[in-house]
């Protein structure tokens, strides 16, 4: 990573550099670079994952396939349709709603394997006995070969072996100003930190969303953390749980 | 009449017996009678007479609607079902069915006994059948319409039982039938003496399906009166024998899944429906049914279908026969692939959706269906993948949480100013503690779907200290007279 200035730095705008931009040797010219990457949830029942997951889809009108077992469903809420148009997602929505991780995983490796769908999520809650490296090593693959981007959200868990090629963790951070109210919630910011993955570096970064961008690229934005330490701590101390 | 009855029967109470009803159906001037019940039809009212005639005289008169499109499709499943008595049966006109039992008789032991079953089987089912059997169509249709109970006659008293029958019943139309009533020819064997070519000339203009002439001439069997009965629906269906019985359906599945395939492929058809069904050595069988998103005729795709189907079927101590049946089959026309090798998007979705289906159930696969409701819990609801297709989502101008909470929860509120926001809230054993909120947005109570007395939802956005925001309500406010203090629900998180 090139130093920081004193205001940040932009290291990339837009999801297409998350998803093309990505200097891996071998398969620079795979169009789309549909990999398995997993998003972990840095806190309980907190939407930024999904978001952020919907935010870096495709731009495509293709169907996606929403996979998700019982327990994410009841922790973190059920996916809520007439929100989705805010994230610029054009496909329609194929629900798979089952209730064991097991069959949340055959239906994904199903999906993974579908060249007609623009992206396949799968959410699985905790880490069960059959979300195993070899599970993930087996999509990962199916997910490459077949062309289709996969993601895997998984909320309360903390980090267990993975084959993703890029591992993700996403916490909600304050919200951004609102341009009218001060006393009111603005545009979302999460905190994004890519900790492992192959072919580029791994880092942290804001990412904010803005629906209201003109091309897609524009919306999903990544703003790489503030480099004063003691700021970054006076932060997460305002930041704290009340109670 | 007895359809009405059957169905009525299910949904509420029939009127008492002795009170008439009368099925209504619309006429050129009103309502008038399609049909009538044993009561009805003991008071005097028959068919074809107004409603309002007919309410004049009997005030006690039960009407209700009839429904001749659900009666005749009735009695065509019903003249298919009878086809367990003869190869050849056909509906006639609204309320009849002609069988021809020639050389099917002996099979139930005889004419006699044969009509007494038709009888017998057709009181089981709830419908009355007026029967009589003879040796020619249009003999056989006037004497069980206007014969006396069951009539069976052979060829020789044919004309001794047809003299008696009123003209109408040739079913010549109304004109025709009074010019014959005027003419003193009110029976059949009073038209029978007439000589021939007087009747010729006199009726050489009418049409052939009118004509007394020609339909006497059928009705004892002078002329040919063939009858033409619709073709039985073709069977797809694929089958295999063993020598002996094994347990694992698995390695013949894909000699059927071929076998069907082909005859599908002449035909130019494809698949919706499929069923399997193994028939096992202790007489018992098994079935499973799959479903298809769109139709196919691909061994390989239903053969993926079928095995995710097998792990619960029971083959028991073996079985010796496998079959394969397309229950639903639709159009598909042959279709050149792409060259160069590229796949089809939409069929490999219809593909995977059947795939889906097939494992995890069809309600498990779902597409969103919009409903126009100011409720956030009621606008979306959810459509069988499987035999729909995906809608346009409504686009809302108002902010909604990425994820809603069914049923929302309750909270509760350690401090809030009386109609303001919460300053501090408890939600699954951790307090919150906002930092910022926006609202409220006022959702009021559907009243023409909700019970009396729900109340209204106040919906606040949140945020908490570690930048969370949720979406909670508060329900009702204090002193809206509908119970006591509000209560505080969470029922959604923002991205």
């Amino acid at each position: 990573m090139p130093p920081d200035s004193p205001f940040g730095q932009v290291i990339s705008l837009s999801h297409k550099h998350l998803v093309q931009d990505v200097p891996r040797p071998g398969d620079a010219a795979a169009p789309g670079a549909a990999v398995l990457r997993d998003v972990l949830a840095g806190g309980p029942f907190d939407a930024a994952p999904a978001g952020f997951v919907l935010a870096a889809l495709p731009d495509s009108a293709a169907p996606v396939l929403w996979v998700s077992d019982r327990m994410s469903r009841r922790e973190n809420g059920r996916l809520y349709g007439p929100a989705l148009a805010q994230f610029g997602l054009k496909g329609p929505i194929l629900r798979v709603e089952v209730s064991h991780p097991r069959d949340v995983l055959w239906a994904m490796e199903e999906g993974a394997g579908c060249a007609g769908l623009a992206a396949v999520v799968g959410e699985i809650h905790g880490a069960p006995e059959v979300l195993s490296f070899t599970a993930t090593k087996r999509l990962a693959l199916r997910a490459e070969t077949a062309q289709v981007p996969v993601w895997l959200i998984r909320s309360a868990d903390h980090g267990a072996l993975s084959a993703a090629r890029e591992r993700w963790r996403l916490s909600s951070l304050p919200s951004q100003m609102h341009p009218d109210n001060p006393q009111a919630p603005g545009l979302p910011q999460w905190e994004a930190e890519l900790f492992r993955a192959r072919g580029r570096a791994p880092g942290g970064w804001s990412a904010g969303y803005d629906s209201s961008a003109r091309t897609a690229a524009d919306r999903l934005r990544l703003v790489s953390r503030s480099g004063d330490g003691s700021l970054a701590e006076d932060h997460r101390a305002a930041a704290d749980v009340a109670g | 009449m007895d359809r009405w009855r059957r169905i009525t029967a299910q949904q509420r109470t029939l009127p008492d017996e002795t009170v008439p009803v009368v099925l209504a159906q619309a006429g050129r001037h009103g309502p008038v009678v399609y049909a009538v019940s044993a009561a009805a039809q003991r008071r005097g009212i028959s068919e074809g007479e107004r409603i309002v005639d007919v309410q004049a005289i009997h005030p006690d008169l039960h009407v209700e609607q009839a429904d001749a499109p659900g009666d005749r499709k009735l009695l065509d499943r019903v003249a298919h079902w009878a086809r367990r008595w003869c190869p050849w049966t056909v509906r006639d006109g609204a309320d009849g069915i002609v069988m021809d039992v020639t050389g099917a008789d002996h099979l139930f032991g005889g004419e006699t006994a044969m009509l007494r079953d038709i009888g017998t089987r057709f009181q089981m089912q709830g419908l009355t059948a007026r029967l009589a059997m003879a040796p020619t169509r249009g003999g056989a249709q006037m004497l069980a319409r206007f014969g006396a109970g069951r009539v069976i006659c052979d060829t020789e008293d044919l004309e001794m039982c047809l003299a008696p029958l009123p003209v109408a019943a040739l079913r010549i139309g109304a004109d025709t039938d009074r010019l014959l009533q005027r003419l003193g020819l009110k029976t059949l064997g009073a038209l029978m003496q007439v000589p021939r070519v007087a009747l010729m000339r006199r009726f050489d203009r009418l049409a052939e399906e009118i004509n007394p002439l020609v339909l006497l001439d059928r009705a004892l069997g002078r002329t040919a009166d063939p009858l033409n009965a619709p073709a039985d629906a073709r069977h797809w269906l694929a089958r295999v024998r063993l020598p002996e019985p094994v347990i694992d359906p698995l390695p013949h599945l894909e000699a059927l899944a071929q076998d069907l395939c082909v005859q599908l492929a002449e035909a130019e058809q494809g698949a919706r429906q499929l069923r399997l069904t193994i028939y096992r050595v202790d007489g018992e069988w098994r079935s499973r049914d799959v479903a298809t998103a769109s139709a196919s005729r691909d061994p390989a795709h239903l053969l993926r279908l079928l095995a995710g189907k097998l792990d619960g079927i029971d083959p028991g101590f073996g079985f010796d026969l496998l079959t394969l049946e397309a229950l639903r089959v639709e159009p598909l026309a042959l279709q050149q692939d792409h060259l160069e090798g590229r796949r089809d998007a939409q069929r490999d979705v219809a593909a995977l959706l059947d795939r889906l289906t097939a494992r995890l159930g069809p309600d498990k696969i779902t597409w969103s269906a919009w409903v126009q409701s100011h409720l956030p819990e009621r606008v979306e609801h959810a459509l069988p993948a499987l035999g729909h297709v995906a809608r346009q989502a409504p686009v809302l101008d108002r902010a909604r949480p990425l994820r809603l909470l069914e049923p929302p929860e309750e909270i509760a509120v350690l401090y809030a100013v009386p109609e303001g926001p919460p300053a501090r809230f408890r939600w699954r054993r951790v307090a919150y503690l906002t930092r910022r909120h926006e609202g409220p947005e006022r959702i009021a109570p559907e009243w023409w779907r909700d019970r009396p007395g729900t109340r209204l939802r106040d919906y606040y956005k949140v945020e908490v200290g570690d930048g969370r925001r949720f979406w909670i309500y508060r329900e009702g406010i204090l002193g809206d007279g509908r119970g006591g203090d509000p209560r505080w629900f969470m029922q959604g998180i923002f991205a």
